[in-house]
């Protein structure tokens, strides 16, 4: 049955394919989290009548934030070659592609951590202070607790939002379904090599989307 | 015990300049419920910011226990900051935490072991009347519970001072009621000193021992809050009492009475303190031939005695009348005759 509707697909091919897919998706998910983090806490944290408000620090970390998301990622690729080089010594395979999608999505997420900690109750924070808490307390134990729910949708928007990037890198060679679509698919006419790529890739981000949803919900005490 | 002087909060945006606290002057004692009464935009909420250092005074000082709260900052601070507690008229409990994480919070903060704080965030929910509810998170609990988990977290540390702010105004008038009671009971059970601050009289009356008004920055009025009940001096501060004693004194009113009550005298007793607990009217009644007819009466209790209005019908001899006024007079009601039918 499926050798008559996807004649040209080597299915060995298409399961390395998609493990690679979920490598780049998975690592370049976990350090976006990580900077996004760092980046929307501090775009927070520095704003006017703040715990660190800085003029200078909200400016520079908002002018990264903003020219970074503002780039189209296949140009924002394109531009991180000689960097990329550097950093992992080749510009191809899965792992070459992971400074671009880092890069690319972390100044992303970084606005959606500004927009959850934001959400939260500044009636909160003046307790945590009238406590006596320090701000790494504050981070710690109010802003991120009382924003989980937030943080935890916001990174399954941009895994997802990845999981597209993987695909655009894989035209310039970075492996996984992308490539496979393209090579495989798209440039020996193999429409059927197209259509399973692209099936792969829907599983994988509603697979995304409902691990996301549930953690989601599971943080949400409100 | 607390001591402020010269207090000053200027806000600067720039373009204006707002004197939310203006040169206050204030001491209050251990052990006391202290109030601040005044509208919204009087600048009490900045000034209660300012007792524990979370605003900074541009002028003046702050003096808790002999430590100038004003002259300290970073860690010092945040260990004067939990003996200086607060709770606020929205809880400000943190959703993500149940009851008792919430009370505990505090005490992790203050770097309490995992086991002490389990022994002492049940003692807390015990004393604020939360059993059976630790494991709730604070969307289901009503307000009244919210507020009493905000007390527990705040009393979690033994501080001395518990600022409230606006603690009972999101509430309903019986939990307040109850939110009050437990202020009280607070307040005897630990010695604590408390400043509150609202915009509501009946809190002042119901709890506080003295009581500062504020308006435009300033503290207009301030004195033991029965003798303010007595003879408010400020438009405001008659306002305020107003709210809570209302009706007798208009003009309206009288009339209203004299129609209702043509014949006898009409007489307006004034209690305060003790006499208002005193069988004054029965000995009255016993002792002079005067027929006594109750047309309005008032009382209001305060933490340092009852402060009430009585008006009566007097009806009888001319005679008998001035002698039962005379016997009043000696017991230290103040009366006053409002006119003959």
């Amino acid at each position: 049955m499926l050798e008559t509707l996807f004649p040209n697909v080597d299915w060995a091919d298409m399961w390395e394919a998609t493990l690679e897919t979920i490598y780049m998706t998975a690592m370049s998910t976990f350090f976006t989290f990580v900077i996004g983090l760092v980046l929307g806490i501090v775009l927070f944290l520095t704003a006017p009548n703040q715990l660190w408000a800085n003029k200078i620090v909200n400016w520079l970390t908002g002018a990264f934030v903003n020219i970074f998301r503002s780039i189209p990622f296949i140009i924002l690729i394109i531009l991180l070659i000689p960097f990329t080089k550097f950093l992992i010594g080749s510009i191809r395979g899965p792992n070459a592609a992971l400074p671009a999608l880092i890069i690319g999505a972390a100044p992303f997420y970084a606005r959606m951590v500004l927009i959850a900690l934001k959400e939260i109750d500044k009636g909160v924070i003046e307790a945590a202070r009238s406590m006596g808490a320090t701000t790494w307390t504050i981070i710690r134990k109010v802003l991120l607790p009382e924003s989980k729910p937030a943080l935890i949708s916001g990174i399954t928007v941009t895994a997802i939002a990845l999981v597209g990037y993987t695909a655009m890198a894989g035209i310039i060679g970075a492996g996984g379904l992308g490539t496979l679509a393209f090579l495989d698919g798209f440039q020996r006419s193999r429409e059927d090599v197209t259509l399973m790529a692209t099936i792969a890739i829907l599983v994988i981000v509603f697979i995304v989307q409902f691990i996301g949803d549930y953690l989601t919900r599971k943080a949400d005490k409100r | 015990m607390i001591e402020l002087k010269g207090l000053t909060k200027v806000f600067d945006t720039g373009k204006a300049r707002l004197t939310a606290v203006d040169h206050v002057d204030l001491t209050v004692p251990a052990g006391e419920i202290f109030g601040i009464i005044g509208y919204s935009g009087a600048g009490k909420s900045t000034l209660i910011r300012l007792l524990n250092g979370l605003e900074k005074p541009s002028e003046g000082s702050v003096e808790i226990n002999g430590q100038n709260i004003t002259a300290i900052s970073g860690p010092k601070l945040r260990k004067a900051r939990q003996k200086v507690s607060m709770i606020f008229q929205h809880f400000n409990l943190l959703w993500s935490r149940t009851v008792r994480e919430n009370i505990e919070f505090p005490l992790e903060i203050a770097g309490v072991g995992k086991e002490e704080r389990r022994k002492r965030s049940a003692e807390l929910i015990e004393l604020v009347g939360l059993e059976g509810r630790e494991s709730a998170y604070p969307a289901q609990l009503s307000g009244g519970q919210k507020q009493r988990v905000g007390i527990a977290r705040a009393l979690a540390n033994d501080p001395e001072v518990l600022l409230c702010d606006e603690a009972t105004s999101a509430l309903d008038p019986q939990t307040t009621d109850a939110i009050l009671e437990l202020l009280v009971d607070i307040n005897k059970r630990l010695g604590l000193t408390i400043v509150l601050i609202t915009h509501e009289m009946h809190v002042i009356r119901k709890i506080c021992h003295r009581v500062a008004v504020m308006e435009g920055g300033r503290v207009v009025e301030l004195g033991e809050v029965l003798h303010v009940f007595q003879h408010p001096k400020e438009t405001i501060t008659k306002r305020f009492v107003a709210q809570v004693t209302e009706t007798e004194d208009s003009a309206e009113t009288v009339r209203h009475l004299r129609e209702q009550y043509p014949e006898g005298q009409l007489v307006k007793l004034i209690f305060v303190g003790d006499q208002a607990e005193q069988p004054i009217l029965t000995q009255l009644i016993r002792e002079y031939k005067v027929e006594v007819n109750i047309v309005h009466g008032n009382i209001s209790h305060t933490q340092r005695g009852a402060y009430g209005t009585l008006i009566l019908q007097l009806k009888g001899t001319a005679d008998e009348i001035s002698k039962a006024l005379a016997f009043l007079g000696a017991h230290d009601v103040q009366t006053e005759v409002m006119g003959n039918a």
